[in-house]
């Protein structure tokens, strides 16, 4: 499953980042801000036109990411745990 | 450098509060805001500390990681390396991190560590932290990390105590440098998990009142309404609040021009003070008001936290205009002045986007035209309610404002369409936490915009009056002349030598004088307006404002605004143009489509609104 596809509010798992071409800058900097596996994320929001950018929470931080973006992001869905 | 020097290197991730704790050590007054992306340039100051060393503190800007995307990255990081021109690596780094924020800002830490410098960690809003209940083991976290860890609260007076007590001691040892490689890349994200089990207790990830107003702010239809009502509340606020404070200022001018008539003998001297310096630089310097009432707003929205949320929201639209939703911080400065708007769009990684939202800045109206706006709308525009609350001068200056935008929108299209690279653009833009604006820190800035202006005032502006006066007077008509004596001034023949070109767009040959100066600063439109027609005998009994309505049209008057909507930028712009871009094309570029654009533009509402009046 992609980030892009969570529904709002939903929690995941991050599983990888992938290039989406090779010595993809944009997939390095996703890692460098902290996409890596294991890490929870939840979609907080989604922008008002064409539901984009998504609003990504991870750890503490929001980020804002196109959909293009958020689809290098593979992650797996997960309960809501308290 | 002498042996008691100490020189220190400020870094951390963006918005981490680097800029606000420079501030506090060196009581500079560098500008803060709550976004990523405030520090562009490398800004330096210095400080005795109790010790009697010097210490000498370089700001940097904020940096996610070395493996720089966008220019003021690279800025960051040539310097730590010693790789910056003219600039020796530094002797000690503080590195600056977010104590609400550590899973992020640890990782970078854990990079500057790699360099293999003497670092000192700096955990900063250690305020917020408490609030929220995180609990971090300091001694523990300095064990582990192997370098000094002090706590900060860089936007509290004294809260950077013991951070000066730390750097004014022993310099750390640094750690071994180590290689910077893809696979120790990886391995920081889990250095940073184990730091954090061991470390810190978060009982929440964010805060509840974030996440209270995030439901508001970024609603698809609530938040969308949000901006526009905070919007057009700042441009109504701006006329409301400024208005009455200029009309003070604007009679107490007329008021001292009026006795120093009386005081002075007949001759040049008179006319110099009176008609050029109380009409003309009075007439600009009652503007202040309204111009420090946008600051206000601004600076307010800025440490808030807000724009990044406006920025999300727009992000889509912009795209399809070919910007991004982080153009839109930049385009929000631009209001105040293009200048540091300009200067702004470094934050922006892609250049395709950083140039799109460089020229396509001027078109948002900027502060400086804000006096041209204010005098021809308070002269030709009837100061009626409109719904019963808002009033109609208000609402037209919104429209010139919409008017810039929607023209913005329009030639980013454009841009968009005529540019071959089709690749991805990247968004990556992070939301902080909400912050309530620190009264101090806007005061500083109302204050620093405050002197610009002045400074304006008494420098370009003040010597351009006298430059207009002086060729509005000379030389004098020659004995048994018919017709007011200014025809036969320098002013006259240039006047009308331009009209030539302006006839079209219905400006007479005072407006066409008036744009010369109006190149160099905007607001000295007004002055020498108010100056050609002081001298001219026009405005010496009933205000500037009535000599224009009894000296040209309601068409004129809509075509001259919508001329300094769109019209070429004054030429400081022009020359942050070619700094930042380093291009002189781009410049001939930005210059020759906007002149386009306002000439078109006029011509149309001239000629189409004459054929209704």
């Amino acid at each position: 499953m992609r980030l892009s596809d969570l529904p709002k509010g939903a929690s995941a798992v991050v599983e990888r980042v992938e290039d989406a071409h090779p010595d993809d800058p944009i997939a390095q900097r996703l890692r460098d801000l902290g996409f890596v596996e294991g890490e929870r994320v939840r979609l907080v929001a989604r922008g008002p036109i064409g539901a984009d950018p998504l609003l990504i929470q991870i750890g503490s931080t929001r980020f804002a990411l196109r959909r293009a973006e958020a689809a290098r992001v593979s992650v797996r869905a997960q309960e809501e745990v308290a | 450098m002498s042996a008691n020097t100490l020189r220190i290197a400020l870094v951390g991730n963006p918005n981490c509060g680097k800029t606000a704790l420079f501030n506090q050590l060196t009581g500079g007054r560098q500008k803060v805001a709550n976004y990523a992306g405030v520090t562009v340039e490398r800004k330096e100051g210095r400080f005795t500390a109790p010790s009697g060393r010097v210490l000498q503190i370089l700001d940097l800007p904020g940096t996610y990681s070395f493996d720089a995307a966008s220019p003021d990255e690279q800025i960051t990081r040539d310097v730590l390396e010693g790789n910056y021109p003219g600039e020796a690596a530094p002797d000690l780094i503080v590195c600056v991190a977010d104590a609400t924020n550590l899973r992020l800002h640890l990782r970078f830490v854990l990079e500057v560590k790699r360099l293999g410098r003497p670092v000192v960690m700096a955990l900063n809003m250690m305020d917020t932290a408490r609030r929220r209940g995180i609990q971090i083991d300091v001694p523990e976290l300095q064990r582990r990390l192997g370098l000094p860890v002090v706590e900060t609260i860089a936007v509290k007076r004294g809260g950077a105590r013991a951070l000066i007590e730390r750097v004014d001691g022993e310099v750390p040892e640094a750690a071994p440098a180590q290689a910077d490689d893809a696979a120790s890349r990886a391995g920081l994200h889990a250095q940073v998990r184990e730091l954090l089990d061991a470390t810190v207790h978060m009982p929440r990830a964010t805060d509840v009142l974030d996440d209270a107003l995030d439901r508001w702010a970024l609603h698809p239809v609530f938040g969308l309404m949000i901006l526009a009502v905070v919007m057009f509340l700042v441009f109504q606020a701006v006329y409301s609040f400024g208005k009455p404070m200029s009309d003070l200022i604007g009679d107490g001018f007329d008021w001292l021009g009026a006795h120093l008539a009386v005081w002075l003998p007949e001759g040049p001297l008179r006319g110099l003070l009176k008609d050029g310096i109380c009409t003309g630089l009075g007439t600009v310097l009652g503007f202040l008001p309204e111009i420090l009432v946008l600051f206000f707003f601004i600076l307010t929205l800025e440490e808030s936290g807000y724009l990044p949320r406006a920025a999300f929201l727009l992000d889509r639209l912009m795209l399809s205009v070919g910007l991004t939703g982080r153009s839109f911080i930049p385009l929000l400065s631009s209001f105040a002045c293009a200048i540091p708007g300009i200067m702004g769009t470094r934050s922006i990684q892609d250049p395709r986007d950083r140039l799109a939202t460089i020229l396509v800045a001027p078109l948002m109206t900027c502060s400086a035209r804000l006096p041209v706006y204010a005098l021809l709308i308070g002269a030709f525009i009837p100061m009626h309610r409109v719904f019963g609350i808002f009033n109609l001068q208000g609402l037209v200056l919104f429209a010139l404002y919409v008017a810039g935008i929607c023209g913005a929108m329009l030639v980013g299209w454009v841009i968009k369409h005529i540019r071959r690279d089709r690749s991805e653009h990247a968004l990556l833009m992070e939301l902080p936490s909400y912050r309530m604006p620190q009264p101090r820190d806007v005061a500083i800035g109302l204050y620093e915009r405050g002197a610009i202006f002045l400074k304006r005032l008494t420098g370009v502006i003040l010597a351009l009056t006298v430059l207009m006066w002086f060729i509005s007077t000379f030389p004098s008509p020659p004995a048994g002349a018919a017709g007011p004596a200014i025809n036969y001034s320098i002013a006259g023949y240039l006047g009308r030598g331009l009209q030539y070109v302006f006839a079209p767009l219905g400006f007479n040959w005072q407006i066409s004088l008036s744009l010369i100066p109006a190149f160099a600063a905007r607001e000295t439109a007004v002055a020498a307006l108010a100056t050609v027609y002081a001298v001219g005998g026009d405005a010496q009994t009933a205000g500037l404002a009535h000599a224009l309505t009894a000296n040209f049209s309601l068409a004129s008057a809509l075509s001259l605004l919508v001329w300094f909507a769109f019209a070429p930028q004054c030429m400081s712009t022009l020359a942050v143009i070619r700094r930042e871009t380093n291009s002189w094309r781009n410049v001939a570029i930005s210059f020759s489509y906007m002149f386009v654009v306002a000439y078109a533009a006029s011509l149309i509402t001239y000629q189409v609104t004459r054929l209704f009046l």
